[in-house]
């Protein structure tokens, strides 16, 4: 007994390393599609385009690292939101609802209500919670696959927050002049998350301690799905449906609470982006859905759905989008960082199933070996 | 009333062309989701023959040969998806979606590339393209029609015919419900899943070009196709993955998606409802349709599931 455990707890660490090196494949082989593309659109100035990537915010010190560290802030929450989902076994494409959504009442109440920061943080989780609620309903009790609900619904809550802003439905919030929302520092300066002197350091406008409750919201997350019972009941519901209602787990309600949560994450992220004050919403060009949301599937996927993964990823994929930004547009176009994260999760979509593999194969040889000591059928019936 | 028949008919076509692609593909086994990214790239293709060959071609070339790059376009495309899903046994929702990423991204790096060499390099590219569409439209009685509704007509029936009438439509749809017998009795499902995938990367590639071309003449490849490839899939389903369902379904889709074009010309402007408002109704639409229809769906059996060889 001692003995398997201690072979058990073998594959658990090649499994990780096995899951970061595969993850490394992933971004190798998106960065050389990038390097490639570099190349077709313009070979002279190619390396110095993919240097301007690879060094992302590092290329204008220390502003771009403090870019880097806004943008991960919200990114960290809607990869988050698509890794839990994952885990119990549901795919978020809704993400980037959930986020519009977030945005809303993150704005409605800084710039309409002027509550202080956390309220808003807080309102920005309930509207996305809401978003995330939907698809969940629609999956328990209509039998609606989550991935068209959550797409139908993206698109809803775009045109409806769109339409909620831009005539000033709850509240005025549209700033004609600017054809934004109003900038929070000058109407509501009390709704912005504090900065602790980041803005200093790193001498921007935007880089608040937002990062830092992202990665906290993180380690919760780890904690909630891997040592609560809670988690294990989600978890469950993900594997194995069926089971887990044999096994007195109400499956419906789970799969509702999975979406809310998620929901919430991600409704979390629109808050810490636009409470720090990084953009502010513009109805009239945002007729495409924020890339934010989006963007939290690749990282969820990078991250092979580990919530401390997503951490890394998130500032993996923010460095080379802001690394995009500084391409010079004499030459490319900043949609390239763009077109090597979509490689990314083009790839990540089956490199994952070589490390199935490969672990497979480890395990295969190890029952092999058993089968060879306790002369059983049991290793043939486990391999399946 | 005739400017609503005028829109319904032309979204129709598009959502019927790129819901019947989404069925071959799913008939075969493999959920489509990229579909969006699809007509995105489809779209390019014919819109950049327009705009390369404009000036040099007689109309009814550059109707086909824009139409054949579209096609052509949205099969190579589809390849990356069957790859994926049918050789590699990926994750299809997740392929899909890395898809349809892609694909808004590089149609923005392409056309803006496109318009940065056209200007002499300034820097200020954007992202839109501007063309002719007068070749595609033609009119009779008192309507404009374009060309992709005798299309569209044709491939219906063809898609009827091929996958009811013939052998080979009987062996794609048995890859979709059972490929394990389908394998059984020596049909080559993975060869057939590839078939089915490129047959909806022909059809979304010409949906593509059906939706942006004949209503407008200028183009901004940074929002895609605006959800029309996703709503597509809702047509498939409200259609119950049959032909002619899918093109009842939508007729009823498109209408609800012409009201936001009709608004402004006739008595619902009277209602005094904002563009998002109409922009959201083929949405709520179908979700309030996908709400009733769900629970007796008639999916294709093994659709989502890579068929493997060895699988028990």
């Amino acid at each position: 007994m001692d003995n398997s455990t201690k072979k058990n707890k073998k594959i658990d660490i090649s499994s990780g390393i096995l899951s970061v090196l595969a993850s490394l494949i992933c971004i190798i082989i998106g960065l050389l599609v990038g390097l490639v593309i570099l190349y077709c659109i313009n070979s002279e100035n190619a390396l110095d385009g993919f240097s301007r990537i690879l060094k992302g915010g590092f290329y204008l010190k220390p502003k771009g690292i403090g870019t880097v560290l806004a943008q991960t802030a919200p990114l960290i929450m809607t990869g988050l939101s698509v890794a839990f989902a994952f885990k119990t076994g549901l795919f978020n494409i809704g993400a980037a609802g959930q986020y519009t959504l977030g945005a809303l009442g993150a704005l409605y109440f800084a710039l309409v209500l002027k509550m202080p920061w956390f309220v808003c943080l807080l309102a920005a989780m309930l509207f996305g919670a809401l978003w995330g609620a939907i698809p969940g309903i629609f999956k328990a009790y209509f039998n609606v696959n989550e991935v068209i609900t959550a797409i139908m619904f993206n698109w809803i809550g775009l045109y409806a927050v769109n339409e909620i802003i831009y005539k000033g439905v709850i509240g005025d919030m549209y700033d004609m002049k600017t054809t934004k929302t109003y900038t929070l520092r000058s109407t509501s300066p009390s709704s912005m998350i504090p900065d602790m002197g980041l803005n200093n350091l790193f001498k921007t406008k935007s880089t608040t301690i937002a990062i830092f409750i992202a990665i906290i919201i993180a380690i919760v997350v780890y904690i909630v799905i891997n040592k609560t019972t809670f988690g294990y009941e989600l978890k469950a519901c993900g594997h194995n449906k069926e089971a887990a209602r044999y096994a007195g787990i109400n499956d419906k309600k789970n799969i509702v609470l999975s979406m809310t949560i998620a929901g919430a994450l991600s409704g979390i992220g629109a808050g810490l982006y636009y409470l720090s004050g990084v953009a502010e919403w513009n109805p009239q060009v945002s007729t495409a859905l924020p890339a934010m949301g989006f963007n939290g599937i690749p990282v969820a996927l990078l991250a092979l759905s580990n919530p401390i993964g997503v951490i890394f990823a998130a500032l993996f994929v923010s460095h080379i989008t802001v690394g995009g930004g500084y391409l010079p547009t004499k030459y490319f176009q900043p949609e390239i960082a763009d077109v090597i994260i979509a490689v990314i999760i083009y790839l990540c979509a089956f490199v994952m199933l070589f490390k199935g593999m490969v672990l497979e194969a480890i395990a295969n040889k190890k029952k092999k070996k058993d089968a060879q000591t306790q002369t059983s059928d049991m290793g043939k019936g486990a391999a399946e | 009333m005739l400017l609503l028949l005028k829109y319904t008919l032309l979204y129709a076509v598009v959502l019927m062309l790129v819901a019947l692609g989404g069925m071959f593909s799913e008939r075969s086994g493999v959920i489509n989701i990229a579909l969006e990214g699809i007509m995105a790239i489809g779209g390019l293709a014919g819109i950049l023959v327009l705009v390369l060959c404009g000036d040099t071609l007689s109309p009814a070339a550059l109707v086909i040969l824009s139409i054949f790059a579209s096609a052509a376009a949205g099969m190579l495309y589809s390849l990356l998806l069957g790859f994926s899903a049918i050789t590699l046994k990926a994750d299809q929702t997740i392929g899909g979606t890395a898809l349809n990423m892609l694909a808004t991204a590089a149609a923005v790096v392409i056309v803006k590339a496109f318009n940065n060499s056209a200007s002499g390099g300034n820097g200020s590219a954007s992202s839109k393209l501007t063309y002719s569409n007068t070749p595609f439209i033609f009119t009779a009685g008192p309507l404009t029609y374009n060309i992709f509704l005798i299309i569209g007509i044709v491939l219906l029936i063809a898609a009827y015919v091929f996958l009811y009438k013939t052998k080979y439509g009987l062996r794609l749809r048995a890859c979709g419900e059972h490929p394990q017998a389908a394998d059984s009795v020596g049909i080559n499902v993975y060869k057939w899943r590839y078939t089915g995938v490129m047959i909806s990367g022909f059809l979304g590639g010409i949906g593509g070009l059906a939706y942006i071309v004949p209503s407008v003449s200028t183009w901004n490849f940074e929002v895609g196709v605006t959800g029309f490839g996703f709503l597509a899939l809702a047509v498939m389903i409200f259609g119950q993955w049959k032909p002619f369902r899918i093109a009842g379904a939508a007729v009823f889709f498109a209408v609800f998606k012409s009201l936001a074009n009709i608004a402004d010309a006739t008595f619902l402007s009277n209602l005094h409802l904002s563009k998002n408002i109409y922009d959201m109704m083929p949405f709520i639409a179908s979700m309030v349709i996908l709400a009733f229809t769900s629970k007796n769906s008639q999916a294709p059996k093994a659709e989502g599931i890579p068929y493997d060889k060895g699988a028990r």
